[in-house]
């Protein structure tokens, strides 16, 4: 027999989704079945319950065997990594709860790190640009009850967010948008005619790389102001159309992703993109919203702002925080050799970071806290994996639109497994011992 | 043998999306992540059938995947490979002081290499680091 857990968030991208229900066995230990999911929180559930999983930390000998050891030791061995190292990097955070982070940051401030969370190969040049000229947004609630103009400017929920589009932006009834799909309006922006451009009432393939030059041209429509007779490859008479359809809208939001914080331009992309809303509101009600990747990236800079200041690519060699993207980022780091140990935790920088970067980890002494098998795990000295945050652990998280959800636990973790919080907390004690700090 | 030259971007796939989350040590994990979607005009300019290895070359790095016709097309001069370890080894690293690397818009040169073959993604990484070829 089995019994259903309802109303479960799945931790998978930044919509956390909040209605799956999961069928797990009478004694509360394994997963058999998941209700509601996409087909990416599906696999993350039932992975979680896979018969080859690692179970406990293991060391890498220097013939490249591995050897295992037990969680004491591991953490002995992060600890002293830490309080050896004068520039430690410690980065991930995203697929972990609030809690953890908070706890990580404690470690940070003893051992003086530089702490970043993934942000830094996603959505760091948004958060520049909303330091920059602040961000007119609002919660996936309301685009689901009001929004009637959509645009997704350089992202592809069909994709990546699967449950976004059905959950809040194109498909649901909401309280003004009785008719659900059939009174929005849907633009997308991007160079590929991609499945999400596919539904769109108009598809914009823009000129790879050319988002600002669009976006600047969308204000000079908004306007009606002249345009040349093709801007980043899109005919003006386009341009004119889908602007016309933005104003008339009653409220409107842009979804923007990779496309515009990833190529040339950067964070000057989404300050056009952002001054677009703005204009926008001249008209009509306007909203910007970026799609956030990591189901608990958005909790990172959110702890990381209250604790230290900064959302992320914080400095804290000299005891106090500082805050450069280019200078105290990851990338920019690993690249210049300036950081002597690496501890990664929920996320994998191995598979995600520029190789460049990822060859400079593996020459460090590293830790690498992640409930699966990586190549980050599969280059670093010492891999502890831990129970699964958001399904054998509970704890805070925040959606994209940083509303705070707390994630459920529904099954208990493989026997003798810790969660990530309880390893740092180990880590934490120990260090304070070695550092001498009361 | 020809070469074509094509704008490469990465980014999420559904598939790539299932995979990690399945296991990047499994095989499913390269079918996901270990190819380069080309428009079907550009597989034709590379005279390559599709499902064919290549070599993919920027300035930054060079990786070997396989060459499969687009899912999401047309787009004509334009690579995808879906974000992983195989694309990392050829996109720009550089952030031009913003702290994120230039992930979409690397130039590229596409060669058919039918003899060599498509790594799993943690081994492809561990090799890499070693210094051997890929």
């Amino acid at each position: 027999m089995t019994k259903i857990v309802t109303d479960v968030i799945c931790p998978f991208c930044g919509t956390l989704c909040d209605d799956l229900e999961v069928a797990v066995t009478d004694d509360g230990k394994k997963i058999t079945e998941v209700y509601n999911a996409c087909v990416i929180g599906t696999e993350k559930f039932l992975h979680s319950q896979a018969s080859d999983r690692v179970t406990r930390p293991r060391l890498m000998q220097a013939d490249g065997s591995y050897k295992e050891i037990s969680y004491t030791e591991a953490a002995e061995y992060t600890a002293q990594m830490m309080a050896k190292a004068k520039k430690p990097l410690m980065y991930g955070w995203s697929s972990t709860n609030c809690e953890a982070q908070s706890m990580g940051h404690e470690i940070a401030e003893m051992a003086k790190a530089c702490v970043d969370n993934t942000a830094a190969v996603c959505h760091g040049t948004t958060l520049i640009a909303v330091q920059d000229i602040g961000l007119p947004t609002c919660t996936l609630g309301e685009v689901k009850n009001r929004a009637d103009r959509i645009v997704f400017w350089g992202c592809n929920p069909a994709h990546a967010h699967p449950r976004h589009m059905s959950r809040y932006s194109i498909f649901p009834r909401g309280f003004f948008t009785g008719k659900g799909h059939k009174n929005r309006k849907l633009v997308v922006v991007d160079p590929r005619p991609t499945d999400t451009a596919k539904m769109a009432d108009i598809h914009l393939q823009v000129t790879q790389g050319q988002d600002y030059e669009l976006l600047n041209a969308f204000r000079v429509a908004l306007k009606g102001e002249w345009l040349p007779d093709v801007v980043a490859g899109i005919p003006k008479e386009k341009i004119y159309e889908a602007a016309d359809i933005l104003k008339s809208g009653r409220f409107g939001i842009i979804f923007f992703g990779m496309g515009v914080t990833q190529s040339l331009g950067k964070n000057h992309n989404i300050d056009e993109a952002i001054a677009v809303t703005k204009d926008l509101n001249d008209y009509t009600k306007f909203s910007i919203m970026p799609m956030r990747g990591h189901y608990n990236v958005t909790g990172s800079g959110e702890v990381m702002a209250w604790q230290f200041g900064y959302p992320y690519s914080v400095d804290l060699t000299r005891g106090f925080a500082r805050y450069n993207p280019g200078d105290t980022s990851s990338i920019d780091l690993l690249s210049r050799g300036d950081v002597d140990a690496m501890f990664t935790i929920g996320s994998d920088p191995g598979a995600h970071f520029p190789f460049k970067c990822v060859k400079k980890i593996s020459e460090l002494p590293s830790v690498c806290i992640d409930p699966h098998l990586t190549p980050t795990s599969g280059v670093s000295k010492l891999h502890v994996p831990v129970a699964f945050n958001g399904v054998e652990a509970g704890g805070s998280c925040y959606r994209m639109d940083n509303v705070p959800i707390d994630c459920r636990k529904v099954v208990e973790p493989p026997e003798g497994m810790i969660t990530d919080e309880q390893f740092l907390i180990m880590v934490r004690d120990r260090l304070k011992k070695i550092k001498g700090v009361a | 043998m020809a070469t074509i030259n094509v704008n490469l971007i990465s980014g999420r796939s559904i598939q790539q999306g299932v995979a990690i989350e399945g296991g990047k040590e499994k095989p499913l994990y390269r079918t996901a992540c270990g190819i380069i979607e080309l428009d079907p005009s550009d597989l034709k300019k590379l005279g390559a059938w599709k499902n064919t290895n290549v070599r993919v070359t920027s300035e930054f790095g060079s990786v070997v995947v396989k060459a499969i016709e687009t899912t999401q097309g047309p787009h004509m001069g334009i690579g995808f490979i879906p974000m992983g370890p195989w694309a990392n080894q050829i996109i720009n690293p550089n952030t031009y002081s913003t702290g994120m690397p230039t992930f979409k818009g690397t130039p590229v040169k596409v060669e058919v290499a039918v003899d060599q073959q498509v790594l799993l993604g943690i081994e492809l990484v561990q090799k890499a680091c070693r210094g051997e070829t890929v």
